[in-house]
């Protein structure tokens, strides 16, 4: 058999397929967040938050409801967007024009009242919740076996993330939105409505983190932590890939999930920190991010 | 004369006050649960162990020969310096007699180290490591309800006795598992199984995919998950989705408590062989409290941690009461002496190392089609005795027990 630095290529294959999938969530994640950032000015700490409620509407939708997974991927990302643009009409446009510290402190604030308040209502240990049955099973690659539903995941990611991708930058819409990260002043000065836009913007990223939460929900556990276990490796991901790059975002987000996949082979102990020590690198290399311009 | 029948009257009011505190300070037995009552830990321990002691104290009658029961409570963070500071400003300045519970293995040592220093009592009930019995032991220091000996111990001597002869682990990261991993590894080892291979994860972690490939491409027949709550749920969750299960590897949760498989359901947890201390559903005592415990928690059923504590605080008071006083060194002379007759503990007994030895089950989760509802989760295989589910004494490590 084949080896690589002692590891079979086939499992070095699977390791790696595995590695993009998880990618995949970063890349989502990521994906919201670097949105929001580009738009808003907000380093929202609240996306890990949003993710979990994503996640725990789709089990509520299930329990109380006996609505599925597919209903679940369309109303738990508006149910959560619509809470998130409560969120910012009310909380975060009073911030825009202050120190983009006032708004993470908000952010955080608000993650730790959301996950209180889950916690308080549905314990720690979390709630089940099962693959739909139409994406249960799994593929024998061969080299691998790979469960249909992951797989699903990863072709989900890439749709949204080259959607959204696409909307931004080669719709009207995108190259209004653009203009306005530049400079709203003179974009709302042409007659666009850019605090509609801003809402708008960030109901969208709030909805890209509950649809990562429901892809989430049938293999990580549904619990009141899910999200804030993630967001600080996301945020070291939108810190790698440049903050406010789109594009940027979702590559890194994908390549850090090799990256860990790697790792979780070679020395998995380390799994855990190494995004953050390519993140030490990266600052001290290109202080911008792979792909930030520097302002 | 007047003068002398006035000075012995004082005397004699003096001696008897004197007398009255050495037997209960401030007049009054104090309780302190010290708990996870915000983190990790707080489904099956947390509140649930406040709610447990208050009924021990109500059925125990609220009072110690007369004298009140007092209980207080505090979140310990999981943290062991949060811990120690709350546990001696109780000890100290609260006049705490006793404090119970204690989940977190850091946080049950650091309150251990405390109370030995001031010959207070400590009960654990949902601290898991060997270590507070063996050279972190103390004369006023107890563990009630498991420790990873035993959940290594009755789980993979069962597994190895049904075949499972080779392993694999799946290891956190930090003291707990590594200690539960040894542990399972010697039985492993003393059954004639082979151990193949281990990975250590980060804690907490949330994909187990890459970890489960290199478990199934090992072989091994057993695949045994050395770490706890979300660590445990996620893997088995994913298990089951990379086909592992389906593929002939078995699974063996080290240390899962009913809350985790009330959190995966039985559609994935069912089949999984477990250990436990304590399951609701055995006979009428433990029936009876579990009913009553869950109309106070909503309808949750208590873990082996939440129905420990009730049985440790019980016993502390019976002792409390028949040593007439509430200081430490006697009280636990007397919890020594006294054995532990309720639902949670038959026949239980307290060795010189701090062990309360009882009776463990092996139990089995359910199919959904065999589980009448809600919290009905586990059939008992077998009742593992006390002598055999815990540490010998001749193993113990304890200065204390005499060789």
């Amino acid at each position: 058999m084949m080896t690589i630095f002692g590891i079979p290529t086939q499992a070095l294959f699977g390791q790696l397929l595995l590695g993009l999938i998880n990618g995949a969530f970063y890349a989502m994640l990521s994906l919201g967040l670097a949105l929001i950032f580009g738009l808003l000015n907000i380093v929202n700490f609240s996306h890990g938050a949003l993710y979990m409620m994503g996640a725990f509407v789709a089990w509520l939708l299930l329990t109380y409801l006996g609505a599925g997974y597919w209903l679940a991927l369309i109303i738990a990302p508006l149910a959560v967007a619509v809470f998130g643009i409560i969120c910012e009409r009310f909380l975060l446009s009073r911030l825009y024009k202050l120190d983009h510290l006032y708004g993470l402190l908000l952010t955080f604030g608000l993650a730790l009242v959301i996950e209180g308040l889950f916690r308080q209502l549905y314990g720690i240990s979390g709630m089940p919740y099962a693959v739909p049955k139409e994406l249960q099973g799994g593929w024998n690659l061969g080299f691998m076996y790979l469960p249909i539903y992951r797989g699903w995941v990863v072709v989900a990611s890439l749709v949204l993330c080259l959607g959204s991708w696409l909307l931004i930058e080669k719709t009207k819409l995108g190259a209004y939105l653009r203009a306005a990260t530049e400079n709203a002043t003179l974009v709302q000065a042409f007659g666009i409505n850019v605090p509609m836009m801003v809402t708008l913007t960030y109901g969208f990223g709030v909805a890209l983190a509950a649809i990562a939460g429901v892809l989430a929900a049938p293999i990580y556990s549904v619990n009141p932590l899910m999200g804030s276990n993630l967001i600080i490796v996301v945020f070291a991901v939108v810190v790698i890939g440049g903050m406010g790059s789109i594009l940027g975002a979702v590559i890194t987000g994908f390549l850090l999930g090799l990256v860990e996949g790697l790792t979780k082979v070679f020395y998995p102990e380390a799994a855990s920190t190494v995004i953050f020590v390519v993140m030490a690198i990266v600052l001290l290399i290109k202080p911008a991010g792979l792909f930030g311009k520097r302002s | 004369m007047i003068m002398k029948r006035l000075m012995l009257s004082a005397a004699a009011l003096a001696l008897s006050a004197g007398v009255a505190q050495a037997q209960y300070s401030d007049n009054k037995v104090k309780i302190g649960i010290l708990t996870d009552l915000s983190g990790t830990y707080s489904d099956l321990a947390g509140k649930g162990t406040i709610v447990a002691a208050q009924m021990a104290i109500e059925d125990f009658g609220g009072k110690v020969n007369g004298l009140p029961i007092e209980l207080v409570s505090a979140d310990h963070q999981n943290k062991a310096d949060i811990a120690s500071s709350i546990a001696r400003k109780w000890y100290d300045t609260e006049g705490v007699d006793a404090i119970a519970e204690l989940v977190t293995t850091a946080a049950a040592i650091a309150v251990r180290e405390v109370a030995k220093e001031k010959g207070k009592i400590d009960l654990n009930s949902g601290a898991a490591s060997t270590p507070l019995t063996n050279d972190k032991c103390s004369p006023t220091g107890f563990h009630w309800t498991y420790d990873t000996y035993a959940m290594a111990a009755g789980t993979a001597n069962a597994v190895v006795k049904s075949g499972g002869k080779s392993w694999f682990f799946l290891t956190a990261d930090y003291a707990f598992g590594h200690n539960l991993q040894a542990q399972t590894e010697r039985v492993v080892k003393a059954n004639g199984g082979e151990v193949k291979g281990s990975v250590r994860h980060p804690f907490p972690n949330a994909d187990f995919s890459s970890f489960l490939l290199q478990a199934q491409s090992s072989g091994a027949q057993i695949i045994g998950l050395a770490n706890a709550g979300a660590d445990t749920i996620n893997a088995i969750k994913q298990a089951k989705e990379f086909g592992i299960t389906q593929g002939g590897q078995k699974l063996a949760g080290l240390l899962v408590f009913i809350t985790d498989v009330n959190s995966l359901g039985l559609e994935t947890a069912q089949g999984m062989v477990l250990t436990t201390g304590f399951y609701w559903d055995m006979d009428e005592g433990t029936r009876a409290f579990s009913k009553r415990f869950a109309e106070r928690m909503n309808g949750k059923m208590p873990s082996m941690v939440q129905a420990g504590v009730y049985s440790q605080v019980t016993h502390y008071l019976k002792a409390a009461a028949a040593a007439k006083t509430d200081e430490g060194i006697k009280v636990a002379d007397k919890m020594r002496e006294l054995p532990i007759q309720d639902f949670f503990a038959k026949n239980g007994k307290i060795r010189a190392d701090g062990r309360m030895v009882h009776d463990m089950y092996l139990a089995q989760v359910k199919a959904p089609a065999e589980s009448k509802g809600p919290w009905d989760y586990y059939k008992i295989m077998r009742t593992i005795p006390g002598d055999e589910a815990f540490q010998p004494l001749a193993e113990s490590t304890c200065p204390l027990v005499k060789k």
